[in-house]
């Protein structure tokens, strides 16, 4: 799936959104800090606000086009829509939300049943119950069982965890992963946190005030120093992949295998082989030259310099390829001198294993896309 | 006390009930009509239409009654013409009750109504136009579902409203027993006449027990909306 948007749209307050992008990402991440257009960006590819100009296509399905009079009303689109809030409706139980867009859609367009989702998303004992008498996790999951139901050709999720706690969070990601990967439908997902779209996008779309100031993929735009007011991150990270080499539970122990090296850290609960990916900050990365003798670190990847960057004194940014991946460290300008470091230079980056917390670790996007029927 | 009751009460009070039921759902599309233009509509003139629909609210009765005479009477510019086109006649018939009640209740009926649409948010009709459902379809499934308790009140309020019209009904229509002889209209008679005390005691009797039922009725459903909102 290419979703392609080009788009302006002035709001009441003076704002004005200009947004031009392409994605045939798997999960596509809006990412920005709040004000910067997200929340009308996913409405306009909803249908539900109209754009001023321009463009909004899938594939070849044009949703709107101003120039050619196209503007396919939202009910039409066929694009699920998982709001902030959980917007059930609270006069229905929660079977009849499930079931509300299922009864709108054309048989032969409907793909999934209500057993699967109410599977996946693990809420079979709350079929019965109004909305009012879920807890905030659940009443999340519900949308996006009911957005699911509605057999959409595209997910747009608005910040759907912003209003749960970690814990909720983290027992709802699962769930979001195993849409991408086991339903293979394409996700718009808006969020301004890191930790989040740094474990589960593929593709990410930056917005400044009202307009996309990049896109690409999730490793490379999260260490680029350029975008980091944007991203409002206070530092720079990496996304890596790596398979699963090895478990060892009793010393509570994961072994991950890398291009650029093997690494060692506190045991993750994913089955051998899998393939993994997590979030490296540039401060948990040293670097040293040549091959360093007897230290406690012995997560070692072996790199080439691609850049150098000045960042708020006495710092220092230095990106790395480690094995076709990109790497960021964060050191001091006096270590760069001292290690005469130059770009081009082979190095060796070295990694806690403490700074790799459990939360930072998640399933890669598996890469063969298959489309929803 | 109900065997006590002469041929003309039991008529007078089937006549209100008649009249304030056929008043309550003749006001219900229009009220309803009202409520969304009032609650939505963005049009010159809105503020015009507001103060019309509750005109008869804060006018003397009598007045209102006056101008549906004006208005609907044989003679009059509406009332002249669905005599001529339909052969209808509203002017001292229950009917022309029935409208004089209908005008009377619906400022309260479009007031809870549009209140009750008021409070209804809007995101989740946006959910649900995003899960496939037309304009129509939000209308059925999600608004008006919602607007429920507002409806009930309405539908109450504008019911209780005509039981009790007198100023409008006694000059458009007449208190003719029979025809347009209501349980208030029929107190007022019985207690022009000398003697009258006992039979007005009756009727007032009575009127207090619908009132009271039409009240326990609302309540009731009300609770049973609110009940099924909360699970």
């Amino acid at each position: 799936m290419a979703l392609s948007v080009a788009v302006t749209k002035k709001l009441e307050r003076g704002f004005a959104l200009s947004a031009e992008f392409t994605s045939s990402g798997r999960l596509t991440a809006l990412f920005g800090r709040s004000g910067a257009g997200k929340t009308t960006l996913v409405n306009l590819i909803a249908g539900l606000l109209r754009p001023d100009s321009g463009r909004i296509a899938i594939d070849d399905l044009v949703l709107f086009d101003k120039a050619a009079g196209i503007d396919l009303p939202a009910s039409r689109r066929r694009i699920g829509y998982v709001f902030q809030e959980d917007r059930l409706f609270p006069h229905m139980s929660v079977r009849s939300n499930l079931l509300y867009g299922r009864h709108l859609t054309p048989v032969d367009r409907q793909w999934g049943s209500l057993d699967q989702v109410v599977d996946l998303l693990g809420i079979g004992h709350l079929l019965k119950r109004r909305p009012a008498a879920l807890s905030g996790g659940e009443k999340q999951r519900v949308a996006i069982g009911r957005a699911l139901l509605a057999s959409p050709r595209l997910l747009l999720m608005d910040e759907p965890l912003a209003s749960l706690d970690q814990q909720r969070k983290e027992e709802i990601l699962p769930y979001i992963e195993r849409l991408r990967d086991e339903m293979q439908l394409p996700i718009v997902y808006v969020s301004h946190a890191i930790e989040e779209i740094a474990r589960i996008a593929d593709t990410i779309v930056v917005l400044g005030k009202g307009n996309v100031v990049a896109v690409g993929p999730v490793g490379e735009i999260l260490a680029r120093a350029d975008l980091r007011p944007y991203t409002g991150q206070a530092e720079a990270s990496a996304v890596l992949t790596a398979r699963v080499a090895a478990q060892d539970e009793r010393a509570g122990i994961t072994t991950l295998d890398h291009p650029a090296g093997r690494l060692t850290v506190a045991h993750v609960p994913v089955p051998v082989e899998a393939v993994v990916r997590f979030r490296i900050r540039a401060r948990d990365v040293a670097l040293a030259v040549g091959y360093p003798g007897l230290i406690s670190i012995r997560n070692r990847l072996a790199g080439t310099i691609t850049a150098i960057h000045d960042i708020e004194p006495p710092g220092v940014e230095v990106h790395l390829d480690v094995g076709g991946e990109h790497l960021v460290a964060a050191i001091t300008r006096d270590a760069t001198h001292a290690l005469e470091l130059t770009v081009g230079q082979p190095v060796t980056a070295l990694v806690k294993s403490a700074a790799l917390d459990r939360f930072s670790f998640a399933a890669e996007p598996s890469p063969q896309a298959r489309q929803p029927a | 006390m109900f065997a006590a009751l002469t041929d003309a009460e039991w008529t007078a009070i089937w006549l209100s009930l008649r009249i304030s039921l056929v008043a309550t759902f003749l006001a219900v599309p229009f009220a309803l009509l009202f409520a969304f233009l009032l609650a939505r509509g963005r049009f010159p003139g809105r503020a015009v239409l507001d103060g019309l629909v509750h005109l008869p609210l804060v006018m003397p009765p009598v007045v209102t009654g006056y101008l549906l005479l004006l208005a609907f009477g044989r003679k009059g510019p509406i009332g002249g013409f669905l005599e001529s086109a339909f052969g209808i006649v509203l002017a001292f018939r229950w009917t022309g009750a029935a409208l004089a009640a209908a005008v009377m209740g619906m400022p309260l009926m479009v007031r809870a109504m549009r209140l009750s649409l008021e409070a209804v948010d809007r995101r989740l009709e946006s959910a649900a136009e995003t899960l496939g459902a037309g304009r129509l379809m939000v209308l059925a499934s999600i608004t008006l579902p919602l607007m429920l308790p507002g409806i009930l009140a309405g539908l109450v309020l504008c019911f209780a409203r005509a039981l009790g019209e007198f100023g409008a009904t006694i000059t458009f229509v007449g208190n003719i027993p029979g025809e347009t002889q209501t349980i208030p209209t029929a107190i007022y008679t019985d207690i022009q006449i000398p003697g009258g005390d006992e039979a007005a005691l009756r009727l007032t009797a009575i009127a207090v027990l619908i009132a009271f039922a039409a009240l326990l009725l609302s309540e009731m459903l009300a609770r049973r909306v609110s009940r099924r909102m909360l699970g």
